[in-house]
Order: structure tokens, then sequence, then C-alpha cells
């Protein structure tokens, strides 16, 4: 999807159009999300809400990286990815408000947004088991012959999970054409990396599977797209799996509910001087790639978007109650047990 | 008609479906190399080769969720358990992702998949090799629960499983496998989700399921010669239960006896007595008795196998109790 930048002059890596579409996809993840938080204190979203504020570049930087036929999968913290592959952000704030209109017609929720259209195979509530399945979807694609990979997300908690560990394993044995991503924010709800795992350095997980494994900037977009472009060619290649550790940062608490004791203000003051949008404005900005004018424009269409996502999602209807019989078996005529 | 074990039977289904659909493959433990653990897939690999045919490390969890993952992913796994004992800890795997994928994605991503292998007891393995399931996984909507009893329905059933859209547990038994039965040489399918009389009769419903079927029929049998005639349905699925079948029988005999192998607590055997006391009240003329394994863990000497597992004079009790002949 990215393109290298072609003119010979040019000090940036990588073509205007990708450094645009960076801007404007996290932003819109950004805005989005910060009037996720705002609904969610007025109580028209509900359940759990996760927000991903802060560590965009982690979705942005892997989409440029990656083709639309390759698939995606990610824990709960899932409002972003379908943002920046193109999910309606109208359909994915109904998602959150619970309407009719949303991503899964109000089953799903904030912690299970799926996009078959767009390849993004959810939103999963349970820490870690995304990453066996993530597995799976790669495994299907080398089964078809196809060369399309599965990009599999877990956080930083997931990790001292089993079903990571076993997913692993597996993906080695067959050379699944998987690339693993760990997004360290640096703590598993309130508890830190160093409090739970006796290996800090999460890659070097993967390495005791002899999975070629990295650290990553995660607040780095640019970093995160060649990491991502990397891996994508060792799976293409029939080489199998990789496991990126992008090291990030979330600026909002784990939930809508967490008062946030376990870390210090300055800490998140110290993130946010590196904060990936801020990061390729400047880039835009200093290597003269686009205006102040045409930043301001961007800023002004991702507000108008999430302006008609609320809106969109306001004016849904309420999904039919009865409608809670629908797709739980693909078999039409499936006798429920009725009382 | 041909007799043939009911392992060959189960071989047979995966067989033939992995011919006719080149998405369906197999996985598990020990079930290429090794040709299976109790010889279902004997052969297998060797027709198939191992892009279709997959030995695992003991990983449940990882490959259970491998499953899921390539079933969303357009591909119909067929996964192996050892035993469903070792499926707990895959069982994540199984109830919140194969269960509710459906349901979660919005009807987006379905998991046509099938997880198979033996349930219960199998002699004298102790409390951790020994329990059933089949009532656990029948608690969760989007799953479908088949438990065949003999080479026949195992077959029929197995091949419906794997061709169903909707993620299917296939529940057999390491004490059946070598069980032979007539089974047509040719192609057939049974439907899922439909219960079996096994025996006609006027006097007494049985209704059971599995390896449980035995016990059943050989009560039966057993009270025929005192001339009690006992109608035994097989459940064959019990998710969905035929409920129609079991109640179209209680209103003919008035009695009804349970038999199954679970633990008592929230077993099928509940969901049924409610059930029939729910819409053939009417009918009954005792209340209903279940026959379950006792409430407690399966251990591992002979004579307490005896004592808490179903068996044929527990169930001819139950019976006479139901027509107040005790």
């Amino acid at each position: 999807m990215a393109k290298k930048s072609t003119t010979a002059k040019s000090k940036t890596k990588y073509s205007k159009e990708t450094y645009a579409y960076w801007y404007e996809s996290m932003l819109l993840m950004r805005r989005f999300e910060e009037k996720a938080g705002q609904l969610y204190g007025q109580q028209k979203i509900r359940g759990f809400c996760h927000l991903y504020i802060g560590q965009e570049a982690c979705a942005s930087g892997a989409i440029t990286a990656l083709t639309p036929d390759d698939k995606w999968i990610t824990a709960y913290r899932d409002h972003a990815h379908p943002l920046g592959l193109g999910t309606d952000p109208g359909a994915v704030m109904a998602e959150l408000y619970g309407k009719a209109t949303g991503t899964t017609k109000g089953k799903g929720g904030s912690m299970h947004i799926f996009d078959k259209e767009k390849n993004f195979m959810g939103g999963h509530g349970i820490v870690g088991a995304q990453v066996p399945m993530g597995l799976g979807i790669g495994f299907a694609e080398k089964y078809q012959g196809t060369k399309n990979l599965c990009i599999c997300y877990m956080g930083d908690g997931a990790v001292r999970q089993g079903a990571v560990h076993e997913a692993f394993n597996l993906a080695m044995l067959y050379k699944v054409p998987v690339i693993f991503v760990i997004e360290n924010n640096g703590y598993a709800m309130g508890t830190s990396v160093k409090r739970s795992s006796n290996v800090e350095e999460l890659y070097t997980i993967g390495e005791a599977y002899d999975m070629p494994s990295f650290a990553v900037d995660g607040m780095n977009v640019e970093a995160v797209h060649e990491a991502v472009a990397e891996a994508a060619e060792r799976a293409r290649a029939g080489e199998g799996p990789t496991l990126l550790e992008f090291r990030t940062y979330r600026y909002k608490g784990h939930s809508m509910s967490d008062p946030q004791k376990y870390r210090t203000r300055e800490e998140v003051e110290e993130y946010k001087q590196r904060d990936p949008i801020e990061q390729v404005k400047a880039t835009i900005l200093e290597n003269g790639l686009m205006t102040e004018e045409e930043i301001k424009e961007i800023d002004k269409r991702v507000k108008k978007q999430v302006e008609d996502a609320v809106k969109f999602a306001e004016e849904s209807p309420w999904p039919d109650g009865q409608d809670a019989f629908k797709d739980v078996y693909q078999q039409e005529d499936y006798p429920f047990v009725m009382e | 008609m041909r007799v043939i074990q009911f392992r060959e039977a189960l071989r047979e289904a995966m067989t033939e479906e992995m011919r006719r659909d080149k998405n369906v493959f197999l996985m598990g433990e020990e079930v290429a190399e090794y040709n299976g653990a109790y010889k279902v897939s004997q052969g297998m690999l060797d027709e198939f080769g191992p892009d279709r045919v997959y030995d695992t490390p003991i990983a449940e969890l990882g490959f259970a969720g491998l499953g899921v993952g390539a079933a969303m992913n357009g591909l119909r796994p067929i996964i192996e358990f050892m035993t469903f004992n070792f499926s707990l800890v895959a069982i994540d795997q199984v109830i919140n992702s194969a269960a509710k994928m459906l349901a979660m994605s919005g009807g987006q991503y379905g998991v046509p998949i099938v997880f198979r292998g033996p349930t219960g007891n199998a002699g004298q393995l102790g409390a951790t090799h020994s329990s059933n399931f089949e009532n656990w996984f029948a608690n969760t909507p989007g799953l479908k629960v088949v438990v065949p009893s003999n080479p026949y329905d195992a077959k029929g059933l197995l091949k419906s499983s794997i061709r169903d859209n909707d993620p299917v547990i296939f529940m057999e038994s390491e004490l059946m496998y070598g069980d032979k039965g007539e089974v047509p040489e040719g192609e057939y399918l049974l439907p899922i989700g439909v219960a079996d009389i096994k025996r006609k009769g006027k006097d007494v419903t049985i209704i059971s399921f599995g390896k449980m079927m035995k016990v059943a029929l050989e009560a039966a049998e057993e009270l025929a010669k005192d001339g009690i005639e006992a109608e035994v349905i097989d459940l064959r699925t019990v998710r969905p239960i035929d409920y129609k079948t079991c109640l179209d029988s209680v209103k003919k005999t008035n009695r009804c006896v349970v038999v199954e192998e679970a633990n008592p607590l929230a077993a099928i055997s509940s969901e049924l007595t409610y059930n029939i006391q729910r819409n053939a009240f009417d009918y009954l003329d005792a209340p209903v008795i279940r026959v379950n394994s006792m409430d407690v863990p399966l251990s591992y000497a002979p004579t307490y196998i005896e004592a808490t597992i179903p068996n044929v004079k527990r169930t001819i009790d139950a019976v006479k109790q139901v027509m107040y002949k005790k």
C-alpha cells in the first residue's frame, strides 16, 4: 500500500500519500476515541470501553505495510484497527452505542468489532485467545495456497497466557504466515510488565521458539511500517511467523473506570512528547510534504467524520430484541429451547 | 450387510468427507504418524498426506484455537481430542470462540468445525480421564452436540457434522471403538437433532445416548423376560434434543427412566425430566427417574466403578420403580 518516495530530492522515506494516510488515519482514531471517551461519560456508551489513544502508530504503520487481502485480528482494544482499514466510523460508533446499524448489529459492542469486508476478524474479549485464532487464520491462507498472511495483535498482558506460547510453537512448527504483534503499552490493566513477567524484553520470548523477533518503536509509524513490511516478506516467502514487540503507550486508563494509580503523571507526559501523530505531522511539515493549510483540511475532515459518526449512531434504531435469536446458528430453523 | 467397527465407521466418514471437500482436514495428537491413539485415523496420513492430516504437540488450547481461526477463514477442520477430558484446557476456544463467533460477529464469521473424541469413563483410568462433558457443551448456545451409540449412527452423523456449518462437538468412547455393527457400503447421512427409537415397547420409556445405550438396551432385554416391554430411545444428539420423540413415547407408555453416564446435577437427564413434566405431566403415571453416575469423581478401583456408574441392575430397578413393581 505504501509507496516509497519517488522524488530523488525528497528526504522522506515514503511518499506524500503515505504520510498523509498515516496522519489522517491516526487522527481519526484519536478523535474518534476522544469522542467515545466523552460519550462513555455521558453513558451513551456502556459496558467496557478500552481506548487506543497513544498507540495509533501500531495500527496505521502496519496497514500501509500489508495488502487488503491480509487478515487482521486483535483483542478488545479494537476500535482503531478497523477505522484505519476503512470501516465506516459511523458503523463503529453505532456498535459502541449498541445500535442495529453497528458493525455487528449491536451484538458485539466495543470489544467485538468485526468487518468481514475489510478482513478485520475481531475484536476478541479473552486475553490471548485471539492468538491461536490468528494462527489458524494464517494457517488457512497457507493451506489454500494464497500469499496472504494474518497479522495478530496482543497486549503485553497476553504474553503470559499459555495460549500464546502454544500458538508461537505451532506457528513455527507449521511455518504459518502470521505476524504476531505485542502492543506493549507497559501495563496489563494496572500490572506493569515488570511485575508480571520475569522477562521484560518481551520480544525475546519469541526467540525461545526460534522465531525471528524484534523490538520496534511503536510510537513511530515509519518504524512500525518497516518492521511489518519485513515480517510480511518473510511470511510470503514461506518462512513463517515473526514476533514484533511494539513499544508503545496508552495515554488513557486500561478501561474507562481506571483510576491509574499505578503510574505517574510524569510518565504519561513523557510519552506524549513522542506522540505518533505529532511525529508524523512534524515530518510532513518539516519536509514540505503538505502545507499547514492542507493539514488543517485533514483536521476538519476528521472532525466532520467523527461528528457524522456520532450523529449516525444517535439516530440509528436499537436492534429488535428478538434478533437475539439470529446468527446464533447458520442453521435457519435451529430449535432453541424456549422455556 | 457388512459389519465394521465403530472406529472404522468414523474413519470412513472422515475419509469420504476429505475426498469430497479439500477444505476438510484432520488435526490432533497422534492422528497422523501414529495412526491415531485409538486407531481411528489409521491409514489417513498415507492417503491424504501431511498437508491434510496433522500431528500436533500436546497443546489442546493452541490447536483448538488454530482450528477455530482456520474455520473462520474458509476451512472445515476436524479437531481430535484424545479424550474430551483433555478438552478442558481448550474449552475457552470451544465455548468463547467457536460457539459465540457467529453471534458475536453479527453473522459475519461462522465456525464450521468438528471437535471429536471420546468422552466418559473408559475402564480404570482414574478421575481425570473419566468425566462426561456432554451436558457441559450442551449448555452452550452456538454448539451442536452429537453422541452416537453404534457404528451406523456414528458414520452418518459424523458426515453430517463435518458438512454442518455450525460448530459440532462429536463424542465417542474408547470403550466403543471396537464395537461392531452393520454399516452399508454406500454413502448416507443422518440428520443432527433426530432421536432414534432403538427398541419398540409399550410399558415404559427408557431414554439414553452414547455408550449408555448398551446399558439401556441390555436392561430392556432383561425386562422383556419379566414381560415388561420397554421402548428405548437413543437421543443421538444432546444439542438440540429431539424432545418430540421422547414426549410421544412417554405419552404412550406413561412412564420414563433416563440413563446417562454424566454426574447428576444439571445433567441431560435433569433437562429431559423438566421437559417431560412440563409437557406430559398429565400422561405420567409415576415420577420420571434417572440413572446417572453418582455425585462423586470416578475413582480407580473396580469396586468404586461398580458402585458409581450406571449399570443394567440400576436401570432395571429404576424401571421397576416407575412401574411400582418394587
